[in-house]
């Protein structure tokens, strides 16, 4: 009986529950516009602003601070920082508590305040992020370093924001190092040179002496290795930038290039050409011992580790076209991986592992372009007359490359910029060097 | 006075004679038609009657003979068509029975398509979501395996509407209007699984009394950041878009609301 009853109360509520049961909808399309965002500038005292225009010769270090944040969060595509003019609340009270009434009055949906202040001849930079909708603080962080690290806070704060709101890793705390080009086509001056990724605190590392190439870093930031020509013969380098330290990888008998750290920084894969055939070596950077990683009579070049240090992918003209190619790190198992129309290059593997970012000639015209690992999902993001050499950031979201133009006979009218271009498609972007550049190679993230 | 009298009398009906005269319903009066109508009638029944048996001929002119009489004696219509009635149905209605049978025995299939033909067109024509489930029993009691399966969505269909308290119109309307407020967090991973689900408490008028993630604590996990941030986004998107468009009435039905927020479709491209 009392099982009955039992089973009798499960129906009922079996019953009254599917009767009443939750309405769903499903949401599976939005509006990809940027996210508004109101940076307000930092709020500093007289005496702060005082001591910065004293020592460093800068004007309201707060407004400069917001300026660098701003700025980064534009070229990103994400984000559309709002008009300062349409702020109705000053720094210091917004800092101290937000009338969000007023930033959702002009479409803030996030909100940046923080404060600056000079203290014992150091800088304390303090930021909140405020979801404005919601009327809550999202992130608070303060920051203390010399004055003259102030870009370097902007560039960390920015990447605090971007990761607090699109939930992967920032890349604005980096450096991009890229060969500075002057003068006509026929008289180039190479040399090599290191920015912040907003294109700011530009130095030269070489002369410009000796002709420099394909400069890449190693994990750390600390290393570069480049090709050069030294009495006409190209050969990988080593370059300490804090040193100044030159030296040449290995002692091959023939032209080495096309030089690419290991994920661990303690290998160098490059290019060795000698009687017309080229092929992948690598060398240990402890012990000096050098390994031969294709052995094929075809032109194998540009090699890229994977992420895990697991796999390569180079191209090679083994088919008969230039083509990109995937094999293990011992230099096994080689698997074509593009059948696609047209001539492909410069593999880079992505700092995530999941795409390969390229080059591909077809009809005259270069593309840069993305595919997944095993090749397929190629995406052509830009075309151009010509491009080539793209870099990941290091959240392998956004690519850098460069772009020539065409000249005349007399090598006049060329020129060579950077570009930035995101894994959409949409957001490119020239980024602004002192002279024409060309190689460009994202550093990871300093503050890592 | 008897001047008066007379001159009285003499207007009155000259008043009455022109009335009859020049009103229309007074002129109307007089005509009829029954004969008309009787002669129809005889034309009706000549036709009926020839392709049939010799023996329906005896009847037939039994008939005749009594519609002649009836017109002769000018019986008014009605009488007419009970007698037609009863005299003619009799062999017309076992005909029409030994045909029936005739043709189903012959064409069952043909049969068949008539009968689903106008199941089809009744539901076209009764277009009632409160008169699918009768209709679908009609067509169960008629019709094959085929028809069958068509009725068992409807009639899940039927009882999805009333679980689900939305119409269509209605829930498009409430899509529309969030997938303008919703802004998808660009920097998502595609291939990770980006569904959030937020529970809704309404007013009437749509604005919202609370909102819970169904799925919190994946929020606070860590490597869980992507999630974090697709949630916020449709808090973000529900905060701009209330009060929701909600329908005007059945409030108990919608007054807990579940949005499940799915990015995947967007971000994959």
């Amino acid at each position: 009986m009392y099982k009955i009853k039992l089973i009798s109360l499960l129906i009922v509520i079996f019953l009254t529950s599917n009767v009443h049961a939750l309405i769903e909808v499903d949401i599976t399309r939005g509006n990809l516009n940027p996210l508004p965002i109101a940076v307000s500038a930092l709020h500093s005292d007289n005496e702060t602003n005082d001591k910065f225009k004293k020592d460093i010769k800068i004007d309201n270090i707060g407004d400069k601070i917001s300026s660098v944040i701003e700025n980064n969060l534009r070229t990103t595509g994400l984000f559309n920082p709002l008009e300062k003019k349409a702020f109705l609340q000053k720094p210091d009270v917004a800092h101290l508590k937000p009338r969000f009434e007023d930033w959702s009055l002009i479409k803030a949906q996030a909100l940046i305040t923080g404060k600056v202040e000079f203290k014992d001849d150091k800088v304390r930079v303090e930021f909140r992020l405020w979801d404005v909708l919601a009327a809550r603080e999202m992130l608070a962080l303060a920051f203390t370093t010399v004055p003259n690290n102030w870009r370097r806070i902007g560039h960390i704060i920015s990447d605090k924001i971007y990761e607090r709101l699109t939930g992967e890793k920032g890349y604005f705390d980096t450096r991009i190092i890229y060969v500075s080009e002057k003068g006509p086509k026929t008289k180039r001056i190479k040399k090599l040179a290191i920015m912040d990724q907003d294109g700011f605190n530009t130095k030269y590392l070489t002369l410009g002496n000796e002709l420099v190439l394909t400069p890449r870093f190693n994990p750390t930031n600390q290393m570069i290795t480049y090709l050069s020509y030294f009495k006409n013969l190209p050969r990988v380098y080593l370059l300490d930038i804090e040193t100044g330290i030159q030296e040449v990888v290995g002692d091959f008998a023939g032209m080495t290039f096309a030089p690419r750290f290991s994920p661990d920084g303690k290998k160098i894969i490059m290019s060795f050409a000698k009687d017309g055939n080229s092929d992948i070596y690598t060398m240990d950077l402890e012990n000096r011992i050098v390994e031969r990683i294709t052995n094929h009579p075809s032109i194998d070049t540009s090699p890229s580790y994977s992420p895990n240090g697991k796999y390569i992918t180079f191209n090679s003209d083994r088919s008969g076209y230039q083509q990109i190619y995937v094999m293990k790190s011992d230099g096994s198992n080689v698997k074509r991986v593009t059948f696609g129309n047209g001539l492909y290059g410069t593999p880079v593997w992505s700092p995530r592992g999941d795409l390969i970012a390229f080059t591909k000639l077809h009809k005259g015209k270069f593309y840069i372009g993305v595919m997944r690992t095993d090749g397929k999902g190629e995406r052509l993001l830009t075309e151009n007359y010509y491009q080539e050499a793209p870099s990941w950031s290091p959240n392998g979201r956004v690519l850098i490359f460069y772009r020539e133009t065409k000249s005349n006979s007399e090598g006049e009218g060329f020129s060579a910029t950077l570009w930035s271009i995101d894994l959409t498609g949409y957001n490119e972007r020239q980024v602004i060097t002192e002279t024409d550049a060309s190689d460009p190679s994202w550093s990871s993230l300093l503050n890592n | 006075m008897p001047q008066n009298l007379i001159l009285s009398f003499f207007f009155h009906i000259s008043v009455i004679l022109i009335a009859l005269v020049t009103l229309p319903f007074v002129a109307k009066k007089p005509i009829d038609i029954p004969p008309l109508v009787s002669v129809e009638l005889i034309q009706i029944t000549d036709k009926t009657n020839i392709p049939f048996a010799p023996k329906a001929k005896k009847i037939i002119e039994k008939v005749k003979k009594k519609k002649e009489k009836l017109v002769s004696d000018q019986a008014p219509p009605k009488k007419v068509k009970k007698e037609k009635s009863e005299t003619i149905p009799l062999p017309d209605q076992e005909i029409e029975k030994i045909k029936k049978i005739e043709t189903e025995k012959q064409n069952p299939i043909l049969d068949d398509n008539k009968a689903k033909q106008v199941s089809e067109f009744e539901k076209k024509e009764l277009f009632d979501p409160n008169n699918i489930a009768a209709l679908i029993d009609k067509s169960k009691e008629n019709f094959a395996e085929t028809t069958a399966k068509k009725d068992e969505i409807t009639q899940s269909q039927d009882q999805s509407m009333k679980l689900l308290g939305l119409t269509l119109s209605e829930e498009d309307a409430l899509k529309a209007q969030i997938f303008g407020c919703w802004s998808i967090p660009l920097g998502l991973p595609y291939n990770d699984n980006l569904l959030v689900r937020i529970k809704l408490k309404l007013k009437p008028d749509g604005t919202v009394i609370k909102s819970e993630i169904l799925d919190h604590a994946r929020m606070n996990k860590p490597g869980q950041g992507f999630y974090k941030v697709l949630a916020e986004s449709a808090l973000r998107a529900i905060q701009i878009c209330q009060p929701l468009r909600v329908p005007t009435t059945g409030y108990e039905k919608w007054k807990d609301l579940q949005l499940n927020f799915d990015a995947r479709e967007m971000l994959e491209g």
